[in-house]
């Protein structure tokens, strides 16, 4: 009521020539107030996808790569892929139990873990499923379906490695079998290979204890290998001789070859890249300047150079990464690209500290025919067309 | 195939029986171990009493799995679970646990721990027993009236038993 009459003076004053015109703007209103849990813009909308299912307790949701920056994912965008839901666990009453062949089992409450020397560190996480549908070239119209089962993150955490000292893994013990304290009680064999040093039983993630749909209160996190024997909600580690060849590396993320036999323990991910502007289903609103950019990560330590195609793949040039890069991480590229409004077909690849290069998805298929249905990194192809919108190149 | 990782290649935790450095949590009592549930290795450690026959089983089925995998376990919302025998090297391969699944024992491990979908942990052990035998005669691995059972189930030898291989990565060179 006051504001509307100081309006109305206000408008009164303007028609009398005085006020507004001498301050030449409108007078502002006050904005929220403190909150005690930051809420983002409404402005801003990108969520992640799902697939319609009767099951959504057993699926994956996608994060939307093109709509984020930088190499860190939102916790709240970060994919996920759960098997019977996601478990609501009071972390006072979970308890992680270490046993088999080992010196000294050990059960351990939250506490007594986080009371452990702790690291924290940036790593992506990636379904050994994600691009799948590449494979067959049933490809998604865009990014965040076709490459969003994989997002970064900062996970804090005690190194496994740490607490398997202090339980004394006795001699001739190979394997790791980790469980899950969700409804099915998921559970992975984990050679103890090399790559473990990295490994972290992570309970918190970009700067908060993890989120339940990670894994809260603990999960298990081996840097570099495929998302599935990360297990979240960790309450067991059975150490032992022999894997148990469960459901999930068996039957699940085992590449079935043209031969009919399945390659099996296939951890370690290799070298991916993707642009994720443009990308499938944006449109560029005419020519002009542009900042072509992407995420490029390996699961074999640092992305060493990351190029773009804009001919289909005839010709490189390589794109800027961003710096500090950090091993299994997500890398930012970026390119400054002048569209002169023709139809084109651009592309990234990525190269790994091993030498690796990103394959096109001709030589992954020509090396394990279409029905593998996971580990697919092939090199992603978009197509740009004359009127700006860009679509996936079906099959490339 | 799991060989593949000789004791070279293993990571540098140190082995033994060196005093624990922190004195972290403490040892847990064996029943705070057997309440996290059976874990089931392919030669059949960790598989607990009970036995079931697949006669049995076709009840079970019929009661707790019916409902997603269908009557006859060719797949409704849950998938097949007979059926694709000789499919696996062609151009649209049915993976079941007749054609695909190296082992038994991960069948019974996985029904025990994850069926049925919507509550899992409901069936006793010997159901789990009666189903794993009537998807393995389903599947013409086990016969009607045999008794499967922590030591009759480690036995079975899956048709598929020798399918896997270790990972070939990298694959594509340049």
């Amino acid at each position: 009521m006051k504001r509307t009459n100081r309006r109305d003076a206000l408008r009164l004053g303007a028609v009398l020539g005085s006020g507004l015109a001498a301050r030449g703007e409108e007078p502002r209103s006050l904005g929220t107030p403190l909150s005690a849990y930051g809420e983002r813009s409404p402005f801003v909308k990108p969520v992640r996808t799902m697939r319609q299912t009767k099951t959504p307790e057993a699926g994956s949701s996608a994060t939307p790569l093109a709509d984020t920056y930088g190499i860190i994912t939102p916790s709240s965008l970060h994919y996920e892929r759960h098997h019977a839901g996601v478990p609501n666990i009071d972390p006072a009453r979970h308890r992680l139990v270490i046993h088999g062949m080992v010196e000294r089992p050990l059960i351990l409450t939250m506490d007594d873990i986080r009371r452990l020397p702790s690291v924290s560190r940036i790593h992506f996480l990636e379904c050994g499923g994600n691009s799948g549908g590449e494979w067959q070239a049933k490809n998604q119209p865009d990014v965040q379906r076709s490459y969003g089962l994989a997002s970064c993150s900062e996970w804090t955490g005690v190194p496994l490695r740490l607490l398997l000292e202090e339980a004394g893994v006795k001699a001739g013990a190979k394997w790791l079998i980790a469980e899950g304290a969700d409804a099915c009680k998921m559970q992975r064999s984990v050679p103890l290979a090399p790559e473990l040093d990295y490994a972290l039983l992570a309970y918190g993630q970009n700067g908060e204890p993890l989120r339940p749909s990670q894994g809260f209160p603990l999960r298990l996190l081996t840097p570099g290998w495929e998302g599935n024997v990360q297990v979240k909600w960790l309450q067991r580690l059975l150490v032992t001789d022999q894997p148990h060849m469960t459901r999930d590396e068996t039957s699940k993320y085992s590449d079935l070859m043209p031969d009919g036999k399945a390659r099996i323990f296939s951890l370690p991910l290799e070298a991916k890249s993707v642009v994720t502007f443009p990308s499938g289903g944006q449109t560029l609103p005419g020519p002009g300047l542009y900042e072509v950019t992407g995420l490029a990560w390996t699961g074999k330590g640092l992305v060493t150079r990351v190029e773009l195609t804009f001919d289909g793949g005839a010709s490189w040039v390589e794109a800027r990464m961003d710096e500090p890069r950090f091993p299994r991480a997500f890398v930012r590229f970026r390119m400054p690209w002048r569209w002169d409004g023709k139809p084109v077909v651009m592309a990234s690849r990525a190269t790994d500290e091993t030498g690796y290069v990103q394959p096109t998805r001709e030589q992954l298929v020509a090396a394990r025919g279409m029905n593998s249905g996971y580990h697919f990194n092939g090199i992603k192809l978009w197509r740009v067309g004359a009127d700006g919108v860009v679509t996936n190149v079906e099959g490339a | 195939m799991w060989k593949v990782l000789s004791a070279a290649l293993l990571f540098s935790v140190v082995l033994g029986a060196q005093s624990a450095k922190y004195g972290a949590g403490r040892a847990p009592s064996a029943e705070e171990i057997r309440a996290l549930g059976p874990t089931v290795g392919p030669d059949g450690r960790g598989l607990p009493p009970g036995s079931g026959t697949a006669k049995q089983g076709r009840e079970v089925f019929a009661a707790r799995c019916a409902r997603c995998h269908g009557d006859k376990a060719l797949g409704d919302v849950g998938p097949a679970l007979v059926g694709g025998k000789g499919s696996l090297a062609t151009a649209k391969p049915v993976k079941t646990v007749g054609s695909f699944w190296p082992y038994a024992t991960s069948v019974w491990d996985y029904v025990n721990r994850a069926m049925p979908f919507d509550k899992p942990g409901s069936l006793t052990h010997s159901e789990v027993y009666s189903a794993v035998a009537f998807l393995l005669h389903l599947n013409g691995i086990a016969g009607e009236t045999e008794v499967m059972d922590a030591k009759s189930l480690a036995r079975v030898r899956m048709p598929n038993r020798d399918g896997f291989v270790p990972d070939g990565r990298p694959d594509v060179k340049r």
